[in-house]
């Protein structure tokens, strides 16, 4: 495992900012999509005769449709301050991953067709031809951005790159340079219902096998429905949750909290995706289109609430979007929120007081938290700015006795990103998702040193799934990467329902043993 | 002198024509172009009037920017405040009578040219000595930056060293608005100066200069989190909603 065929940047006490290298990420690019894929998404299956004036079409639509894209290329006055933020850049000190030379990529495109400067005097303003060399750069190098906005913070002007980076991948969607990774995805939601392509039977066998497990560990009957119409709450969660490591045990966390919160609930294996993919390549009618699944599985189910699980680009998709998308929500139980973050209904039920948490059950662990890029830049929990750095923090504190936070630096709304996000999260980028984890790796290594720390948890899949693949190249374990759910699950004693068994030994509740299967990684 | 005088006029409502109108026309199409999505950088107010004041510390004290970079914050925000408070000691040539405040501020104005002096100086060093500022600085950068620079110099330099004579300017100005050409003093360094300013305005709409209007449609800072409590929607995206 681990094998690598670049160089892996040594982990330092604090990031430093590299020198400016020029084109050591020049040669990355991800895999292209194929006519199927491209034809399911409503885009060309190849690149045509006239794709430079289709791409300059496409943007002139994009720049009437989106203010934050004509106002971000028309607003930067290159001082500066994104230089040293982006990941990407601080792990491979490549100019064009600095976030205004990714940006520059489309600007100068923009400014050579949409500006009086760049159409009279290109050199001056830096405006330059969109050339075959161009979009070949955009390809690259607009896969190498996770829109994770850290960029955005630092902007005195709040130009985010993600924004440039999901229109330049819609430009080169349109005119049939899509990647393969997100939009075979997203096909494969159209077909079957989530991003790994499990279908209903498989969705209902992986958990019927948690049930088992569970009750097996616990001697308590947990439930973990799925399609069961007229349940009071539809979680939607990533697909990873099924089966991915560590993924499942933040599933089977969400179910014991459902049990004990006495509430009926279910999932759908139509809308078993809370992941939208159709945000990472800037798509509104794919991302909409998928977002309408969950409304739909709403609807037929009949339910009053929808709770999303663990996971990053979804919760953004799902707080931010999902009432833009697939609103009103008018036919749903209007004394909560819509939709809401299963931290947010756990954190309710730990206030309330009833979660019986043992947290010593956590004790074999030393935690920090890594706050997922795009729950701390993108949206929020609870009601009240910030919530959504407090309230898994709240969550964690009551779960585990050990808890220390990475430097300040390097979380809440500057937190870095795993580098595995926005549709990079294939082996094809595997050069750019190893260097990009090196910033959030070297605060972590710093609090494994200092305080000990053995485990980080995660409320995003594409974290915990990036972690897992990426720590062992930096000689850290797959497993220290922990779903913020785990904790609740191992933490939490469960209420025996009335079918189930009396525990003949008075010692069944509280076995030691029960953070299990920490070894098998995905 | 006359042909001087004539050429400055028409310099001179050339530039605010182009400025205004160049403005007006940008404006427009920022706030006609929809933001069909929420996407305030988080955490991000929940109320208007958190966003008004989140948007007032961004532009007063460049928040942002001092948690991006505290060289280029102090250096950026000596530049702009010192260019403020010399805008506001310049608005005695454009009025009669002068407001009260406007002639308690013409000390400070000065202090402001030279803040303004130090700021451009340590922002366009940045562009030398920064690598990475270095490789994202195109020529116009370095124009923007050398014309402002010039416009401050001269401006000192005549407060300070070649005076002219300001009364002469200033009925030239005034005369202006009834379009009635009164001679300019011809001295050098003054047109220059004017010379120099009437260009900035040229092309304030057609550069980056555009990040003044620009960071008040910013949807990363302008938009109130909401987006649970408020159904959010853009026309062209609401089409999509009718079967």
């Amino acid at each position: 495992m681990a094998k690598a065929t670049f160089e892996v940047p040594e982990l330092s006490q604090y990031t430093e900012v590299p020198p400016v290298t020029p084109g050591t990420m020049a040669h990355s690019a991800p895999f292209k999509s194929k006519d199927e894929w491209q034809d399911a998404l409503g885009f060309p299956g190849e690149l045509p005769e006239d794709w430079q004036a289709r791409a300059i079409d496409k943007m002139g639509d994009l720049l009437g449709k989106y203010r934050s894209l004509r106002v971000y290329m028309d607003s930067c006055v290159k001082c500066g301050a994104c230089t040293d933020k982006c990941h990407y850049f601080l792990g491979t000190k490549d100019p064009k991953n600095m976030p205004v030379g990714r940006q520059d990529l489309m600007r100068k495109v923009y400014r050579r067709y949409f500006t009086l400067a760049g159409r009279f005097f290109p050199k001056l303003v830096g405006a330059e031809d969109f050339t075959k060399e161009v979009l070949d750069d955009w390809y690259s190098y607009f896969h190498q951005c996770s829109q994770c906005r850290r960029c955005s913070v630092f902007c005195p002007y709040g130009i985010d790159t993600a924004e440039i980076s999901m229109a330049a991948r819609e430009i080169m969607d349109s005119i049939g340079v899509g990647q393969k990774y997100c939009n075979e995805i997203i096909a494969k939601v159209y077909r079957i219902g989530n991003n790994l392509g499990l279908p209903g039977p498989a969705l209902e066998d992986t958990l019927e096998g948690l049930e088992e497990d569970v009750f097996d560990e616990t001697g308590v009957k947990v439930r973990y429905p799925l399609d069961e119409e007229g349940a009071e709450i539809l979680l939607v969660t990533p697909s990873a949750d099924f089966f991915a490591e560590p993924h499942v045990d933040g599933l089977i966390g969400y179910g014991k909290v459902f049990h004990e919160a006495g509430v009926s609930w279910t999932m759908s294996s139509y809308a078993s995706e809370a992941a939208n993919f159709g945000m990472f390549i800037g798509s509104y009618a794919n991302m909409r289109r998928l977002a309408q699944r969950i409304r739909e599985a709403a609807i037929k189910l009949k339910v009053k609430r929808i709770v999303f699980g663990e996971c990053g680009h979804a919760w953004r998709v799902a707080y931010s979007f999902l009432n833009t998308l697939a609103g009103p929500w008018d036919f749903l139980d209007p004394r909560y929120p819509v939709p809401q973050h299963i931290c947010e209904f756990t954190y309710d039920l730990i206030q309330k007081g009833k979660l019986n948490l043992d947290k010593s059950e956590n004790d074999d662990k030393v935690l920090t938290f890594h706050d997922s890029c795009n729950v701390a830049r993108a949206s929020r929990m609870g009601s009240t700015p910030g919530g959504q750095f407090e309230i898994p923090r709240a969550i964690l504190k009551a779960t585990c006795n050990n808890f220390y936070d990475m430097d300040e630096d390097t979380i809440r709304d500057r937190t870095f990103c795993c580098g595995g996000g926005g549709g990079l999260l294939t082996d094809d980028l595997m050069e750019i998702r190893v260097k990009g984890a090196k910033p959030r790796l070297d605060a972590l290594n710093n609090v494994m040193q200092e305080k000990g720390v053995t485990h980080m948890a995660a409320i995003c899949a594409i974290c915990k799934s990036q972690f897992t693949k990426v720590l062992p190249y930096y000689g850290m374990e797959m497993d220290q990467i922990v779903s913020l759910h785990q904790l609740v699950s191992n933490a939490l004693v469960l209420t025996p329902g009335e079918d189930d068994e009396e525990p003949d030994e008075d010692d069944d509740l509280d076995k030691n043993d029960n953070d299990e299967e920490t070894d098998e990684a995905a | 002198m006359a042909f001087l005088t004539n050429f400055y006029a028409f310099l001179f409502y050339f530039a605010a024509f182009v400025l205004v109108a160049g403005l007006v026309f940008k404006i427009v199409q920022y706030s006609r172009t929809p933001a069909p999505l929420k996407i305030p950088t988080t955490p991000a107010p929940t109320t208007r009037s958190g966003v008004v004041f989140r948007m007032m510390r961004e532009v007063v004290l460049f928040e942002s920017l001092f948690r991006g970079n505290k060289w280029t914050w102090i250096f950026g925000w000596m530049f702009h405040f010192g260019l403020f408070m010399v805008t506001l000691r310049h608005l005695r040539y454009f009025m009669e009578p002068v407001p009260f405040p406007i002639e308690l501020v013409q000390p400070f104005g000065i202090y402001g040219g030279l803040a303004m002096i130090v700021g451009l100086a340590g922002l366009w060093s940045r562009r030398f000595f920064v690598d990475r500022v270095k490789y994202i600085t195109s020529t116009s950068d370095h124009l923007i930056l050398g014309l402002l620079i010039l416009i401050g110099c001269s401006g000192l330099l005549m407060k300070f060293v070649f005076h002219t004579d300001v009364v002469e300017i200033k009925t030239f100005f005034l005369g202006l608005y009834s379009f009635d050409i009164k001679p300019l003093p011809g001295d050098p360094l003054l047109l220059l100066h004017l010379f120099l300013v009437a260009s900035l305005m040229i092309i304030f709409p057609y550069s980056k200069l555009l990040h003044a209007p620009g960071l008040f449609f910013s949807p990363t800072r302008n938009q109130v989190d909401n987006p649970r409590e408020q159904r959010h929607i853009a026309p062209w995206a609401k089409r999509l909603d009718q079967p």
